[in-house]
């Protein structure tokens, strides 16, 4: 009997196949059905209301997309009353991706979610620290733990830690996650980039700079996925490109137990929906039985160095 | 599953989801004027279930150099579900709608919606009026439609750059509306001359909702007169998105609601909103 269930860690999904954070809400509804996903993940929130970034948020470049969307908020007030509810009626696993500017305010904004309904906690660490010189908490290890300790102090729900690929220290941030009581590490988010109208010299998005997502992101994603399920004993959620069955099932092999579907829901609004069937078709045509047979089978052995080349060693 | 299985699946599906992403067939796609294009498709019933004022958003195709990656929005200028037939008028501005220009009959285009909130006329009115310049008059045409299908009266004030780059006037009297025309060739269009005419309108037959879209000379104007008549009104405004749907976040703009400031997504909230609450920008 061929299944698509999968575990990270405690929670079990029926399919590996889940939304990113930001490129998701109960919109979807409209589209495709909700039921049938592997897990709801939703858009980034913070406890205090926040406007996000001003206007132009988006732009398009070859093959991908940048946003500097930043993180408009409601507020945990708005989202335990409104949100929380409306994915209570589906059996489908709610993982609440979180922000805050200091590592204590990310306690007490996790703590706050802990709340029946509420299946997990992705923690966005993709956000300035406002307590040092405003780099991600992402970039360094040091800043990881520090972040991901205190949220473990404040909750016994499963924690993701969603990586940056702006590191140069992947492998040591993933680590330092895993030490400090991540569940998961979901990797990863958006690359910071940039885009310039020639006619008017202006930057292209409102913010100067902005994240790169969609398939162009992909190859960097699935690096840093493989570089973390070779550095960690923790599931690991590829994110980044995926638009593609054999996108999918790639980042499986690179070490992957599940995978998050963001920028290519803008171009195919009911993607998720064809690639839960065009996994279970894939692995059917392919003789495999369950997703845990693909997880991490990259044959590698015979690729010589290539850990050697990991960044900074060259 | 049976075929009888699938088939009350698919009907449930259409019950309970409001937009779809379908491959429509091009039957038509010509120019209009110098700057418009009128592109005619065959689209299934599920997407004509339509109201004035909501988009599409539209797969545009790769040509040459460009490649278009996002969707891009596009009203719906017109939409029959007898003829199982969808309608965009569009101006040719940079690669999305480049591609779109190349799209000859019988070529597929992937089109997704019907989106966002359209237009409404309250049952107890009897005589509105659309005031819109250019390609705004695109988003408003439908709502010609629906007004006689209300029996309602219309006034349609089509602005435009000169007479040959007027809009739909034919389509609105083909409806049965009031057509006044202005450009800005004859010196007609100023807004002096323009409040000329909405005040006689609304001093004389009298006007019980004003609908427009876009410009912001004409949202200022509209929004004095409608408070000193006591007129509510619509406007359908635009703003760059992605999703479409309401999930990024990417189209939003601020409204004063009650002198409070908001923030709402074009294509979620809108692209209809309250014409008091409108900011023009
Ligand atoms: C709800 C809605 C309805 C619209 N209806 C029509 C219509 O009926 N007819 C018509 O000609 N145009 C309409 N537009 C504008 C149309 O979407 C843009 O002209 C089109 O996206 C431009 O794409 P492009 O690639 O040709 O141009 P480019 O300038 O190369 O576009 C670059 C980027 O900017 C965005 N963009 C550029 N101009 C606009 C704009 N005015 N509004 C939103 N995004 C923009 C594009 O989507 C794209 O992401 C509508 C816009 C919205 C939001
Ligand atoms: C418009 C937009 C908004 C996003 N918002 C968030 C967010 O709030 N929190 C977060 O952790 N990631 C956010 N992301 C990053 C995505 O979750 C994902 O990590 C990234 O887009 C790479 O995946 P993709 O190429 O499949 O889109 C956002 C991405 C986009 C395109
Ligand atoms: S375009 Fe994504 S929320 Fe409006």
């Amino acid at each position: 009997m061929l299944s698509l269930e999968t575990r990270i860690g405690a929670l079990a999904l029926k399919n590996p196949i889940m939304p990113a954070s930001g490129t998701f809400s109960e919109d979807l509804a409209d589209v495709l059905d909700l039921g049938a996903l592997g897990a709801h993940v939703t858009k980034t929130v913070t406890s205090e209301t926040r406007n996000g970034n001003p206007t132009p948020r988006v732009c398009e470049v070859r093959g991908a997309m940048l946003n500097s969307i930043g993180i408009p908020s409601k507020g945990v007030a708005h989202f335990l009353d409104h949100v929380v509810p409306f994915y209570s009626q589906f059996d489908v696993p709610l993982i609440v991706s979180i922000s805050a500017g200091t590592a204590d305010e990310f306690a007490r904004t996790c703590a706050a979610l802990d709340v029946p309904g509420v299946a997990g906690i992705e923690v966005n660490i993709s956000c300035p620290n406002l307590e040092e010189d405003g780099k991600a908490f992402a970039m360094r290890p040091s800043t990881t733990e520090a972040v991901m300790q205190k949220v473990r102090g404040a909750t016994a729900l499963p924690l993701w830690a969603k990586l940056s690929p702006n590191t140069g220290e992947t492998t040591e941030v993933a680590q330092a996650a895993e030490a400090a009581g991540a569940d998961a590490l979901v990797v990863c988010n958006t690359l910071l980039a940039m885009a310039i109208d020639v006619e008017t010299r202006r930057p292209t998005l409102g913010n100067l700079m902005g994240g790169l997502s969609g398939p162009s992101l992909k190859p960097i994603a699935l690096r840093m996925s493989y570089q973390c399920a070779n550095a960690v004993d923790i599931p690991i959620i590829g994110c980044g490109g995926i638009s593609t069955v054999e996108d999918v099932v790639e980042f499986l092999i690179a070490g992957a137990t599940a995978v998050q579907v963001g920028t290519a829901t803008f171009i195919e609004a009911g993607i998720m929906e064809r690639l839960i069937a065009d996994l279970r078709a894939w692995m059917q045509a392919h003789g495999v039985s369950s997703v845990a047979d693909l997880v991490g089978s990259v044959r590698d052995q015979e690729a010589g160095d290539g850990m050697l080349l990991a960044e900074g060693v060259s | 599953m049976t075929v009888l299985d699938a088939a009350v699946k698919a009907d449930e599906s259409v019950g309970r989801f409001t937009a779809f992403t379908r491959d429509t067939i091009v039957k038509s796609n010509e120019a209009v004027n110098g700057d418009y294009r009128l592109l005619v498709v065959s689209a299934p019933e599920e997407i004509l279930n339509c109201t004035p004022g909501q988009f599409f958003h539209l797969l545009c195709p790769s040509e040459g150099a460009d490649h278009p990656y996002l969707r891009r929005p596009m009203s719906i200028y017109g939409y029959d579900r007898a003829r199982g037939e969808l309608q965009f008028l569009y101006k040719v501005t940079g690669a999305g709608t480049r591609g779109l220009a190349t799209l000859t009959p019988g070529a597929q285009l992937n089109v997704f919606g019907p989106l966002g909130r359209g237009y409404s006329i309250a049952p107890d009115h009897s005589r509105i009026m659309l005031v819109a310049r250019g390609v705004g008059l695109a988003t408003l045409a439908p709502l010609a439609q629906q007004a006689r299908d209300q029996d309602c009266e219309l006034v349609a004030v089509c602005s435009a750059r000169s007479p040959d780059m007027l809009l739909s006037v034919d389509l609105f009297r083909d409806m049965g509306a009031k057509v006044i025309t202005l450009t800005d060739a004859e010196g007609t269009s100023g807004t002096q001359n323009l409040q000329h005419v909405i005040e006689a309108e609304v001093e004389g037959q009298g006007v019980d909702a004003f609908y427009t879209c876009g410009s912001n000379r004409i949202l200022r104007l509209l929004q004095t007169l409608s408070r000193r008549f006591d007129i509510p009104g619509q406007i359908a405004l635009e703003q760059q998105m992605a999703c479409g749907l309401g999930m990024c976040q990417c189209c939003v703009r601020s409204f004063d609601r009650g002198g409070r400031f908001v923030q709402e997504r074009v294509c979620r909230e809108g692209p209809v909103f309250d014409l008091q609450e409108a900011l023009s920008c």
